[in-house]
């Protein structure tokens, strides 16, 4: 692995991986059964430094922001590393928003540079709010022989020949915004340094080494922080490999790992489970003697790895299983979300860790994972090496508000000084998240002090979020709000968001109201949908400037309704 | 050559029968997540059952805010 503590900026950093591992394979991407290439770390760098000498050639100045909206696959990475070449600052957006969201977030970033998929430009450009467009360059890949482009360019075609200057960041510069959430509501543009990343870096590293031949499984959208650094910028200062996947069917994700004998892996709860309903499955099927052979193995290797992970004694011992997993399995990461404990001691009965772990974009992705020393199912493990969390006003039981401070914390909220003045108080990151440190020093969290919701998939949902979708609708005024910010729960489970609708004096919550509700609500992703409402008959407590007072509001429905028969389901 | 009413009678059915639901239970405006009460990797699922019946390959993307049988036998449709 690179010295980090040596290097000033990530694109220092890459210049040198490129240069050290320059005959390691450093990305294959695959579609479905067919691989669609490799590359090496030589010729990463060759197909990235045109493309940088063509973005300098084109007007793209140190400091100017590119924006990446892109499924995973090597190009990604590649413009990632051409814009960090030319000093620039690196937007990376959800491909999974919307074109309308995408936009915002474009404006919102000021963005000069765009570099996307042609049926994502397709659906940005149809998009009622395309005049708000800040990029004046537009890179688009994947696109049809026969289709127009207007004025944006074919990324395969942007390309100078020639060397491009290479630019000098210093640590503080920023590197990244990353937008943790917000578009119809307040985007929360996380500014991101060049330091936050390469500690984030030495600290994953250091519990989670990568080296030359370790295979990583990116499935998480790469702009998402976690994927990012160990999809991209850790596996790349350690000459490691990264696997693409074009398409994120179970059954070609599950297929990969024994193809490409998989090292690492990041997933969100749903997939785990996914994982773990599968096996299950296939364990039942098995007819009684086999089963209970089966059982007794994995008590056998349960009891060995009490202390640690045994991973060799338990390849010999599920052999059949680990082969299912390709055999080089090292850990897997999860995160993002409530992990049910039952899920994660399964994978560790059968010898495959999977390591919970607790983060925030806000504060560069991962701050406390578990390391099995020995295997915790019930918390998110332990800081990471040069993290510090401690617990805000906690309550009896030692239960509060989780802070951190680290080198790896963002700068700011672009353009945001309240909302940054809100998150970080005298050099803590204030997570607004519920949580308690053992006195192992591992900690366990308790649910949100905040109005936001994590989805299964690892999504942040923020209720204002979605509030505009149900503009017009036929009621005086309506709120959503996060079901356990309204009753706390003191748990992650069971996150949903509800609508509470104040109906016009004397009128009922009638059908064709919530049909209407319904009809709204079918538009918006999956994710984003609200899951019950609520009737409430006085007027909302609201500022000098007529927001609504949520806090206050929360607090009179929590008062005087019971979630239970107050929510009625959509 | 099928009829887009013919393609989205085939997808009920094979939805019905791929994850055991009556099949006068679906009707093509249907939000399949909410009536099949599958998730998002179910509806992946679903896509490569679709897939194999219909000869013809899907990239994921084409499922991305689709939540109802007809838009998603537009998307087949398109490509048959």
């Amino acid at each position: 692995m690179l010295d980090l503590s040596q290097y000033n900026s990530l694109g220092a950093a890459l210049r040198d991986a490129l240069e050290r591992w320059r005959d390691e394979t450093c990305l294959i991407e695959a579609d479905r059964e067919r691989e669609n290439g490799r590359l090496t770390y030589r010729r990463f760098k060759e197909a990235a430094l045109p493309l940088a000498r063509w973005l300098q050639a084109n007007g793209f100045m140190p400091g100017d922001r590119a924006a990446i909206i892109m499924t995973n696959q090597s190009k990604w990475l590649v413009s990632a590393y051409a814009i960090f070449y030319c000093g620039g600052v690196l937007v990376p957006l959800d491909y999974k928003l919307s074109a309308r969201e995408h936009i915002e977030l474009l404006a919102h970033s000021q963005a000069q540079v765009l570099i996307t998929e042609h049926h994502l430009w397709r659906a940005i450009q149809q998009s009622g709010n395309f005049r708000d467009l800040p990029a004046r360059t537009v890179l688009v890949t994947e696109v049809p022989a026969d289709a127009g482009l207007a004025d944006a360019k074919r990324w395969e075609e942007c390309k100078d020949s020639g060397e491009p200057e290479f630019i000098t960041r210093a640590r503080s510069d920023w590197a990244c915004i990353v937008y943790s959430s917000g578009t119809g509501g307040r985007p929360k543009g996380c500014v991101l340094t060049h330091e936050n990343y390469l500690e984030q870096c030495v600290s994953l590293t250091a519990w989670f080494p990568f080296w030359p031949g370790v295979r990583y499984l990116s499935i998480l959208p790469t702009n998402h922080a976690i994927d990012f650094m160990v999809g991209f910028i850790g596996p790349f200062v350690c000459g490691a490999t990264v696997v693409h996947l074009r398409s994120l069917r179970p059954e070609f994700v599950r297929d990969a790992f024994p193809r490409y004998k998989i090292t690492y892996v990041t997933l969100v709860p749903l997939i785990l489970k996914n994982l773990e309903k599968g096996l299950r499955a296939r364990f039942e099927a098995l007819p009684a003697g086999h089963r209970k052979f089966l059982n007794g193995l994995i008590g056998i290797n349960r009891f060995f790895a009490r202390q640690r992970p045994r991973l060799w004694l338990s390849r010999i011992l599920l052999r059949q299983i680990h082969r299912a997993f390709g055999g080089e399995l090292r850990a897997v990461f999860v995160g993002g979300a409530f992990m049910d404990p039952a899920t994660l001691q399964f994978f560790f009965d059968l010898g495959i860790p999977v390591a919970n772990a607790y983060g925030l974009t806000e504060a560069g992705t991962a701050v406390t994972v578990n390391d099995f020393n020995p295997f915790r199912a019930d918390t998110v493990g332990r800081p990471l090496p040069g993290m510090e969390v401690k617990i805000v006003n906690p309550a009896a039981d030692g239960v509060g508000q989780v802070a951190v401070r680290s080198k790896t914390v963002m700068s700011h909220y672009l353009d945001d000084p309240e909302l940054t003045s809100e998150a970080i108080v005298d050099g803590w990151l204030m997570t607004g998240d519920l949580g308690r440190v053992d006195p192992s020093g591992h900690l366990q969290l308790f649910g949100r002090a905040k109005n936001m919701i994590v989805t299964e998939g690892g999504k942040n949902v923020y209720p204002e979020d979605i509030e505009n979708a149900f503009d017009g609708l036929n009621v005086k005024e309506l709120c959503v709000f996060a079901a356990n910010y309204v009753w706390p729960q003191r748990t992650l489970g069971g996150e949903e968001l509800i609508v509470v609708l104040h109906a016009e004096s004397g009128q009922e919550i009638q059908a064709d109201l919530l049909a209407d509700l319904n009809a709204r609500n079918r538009r918006l992703p999956d994710f984003k949908r609200v899951r019950g409402w609520v009737r409430w008959d006085e007027e909302f407590p609201r500022t000098a400037s007529m927001k609504i007072k949520r806090n206050v509001l929360a607090e009179a429905l929590r008062s005087k309704l019971d979630r239970q028969t107050a929510v009625t389901e959509l | 050559m099928r009829t887009l009413d013919q393609t989205v009678e085939e997808i009920l059915t094979l939805a019905a029968a791929h994850f055991k639901v009556p099949r006068a239970g679906l009707t093509p405006d249907d939000d399949f997540f909410k009536t099949l009460r599958i998730d998002s990797l179910q509806a992946l699922e679903l896509l490569t059952r679709l897939e194999c019946h219909f000869g013809v390959e899907l990239p994921d993307y084409e499922m991305q805010g689709v939540t109802d049988f007809r838009t998603l036998a537009e998307r087949i449709q398109a490509r048959l």
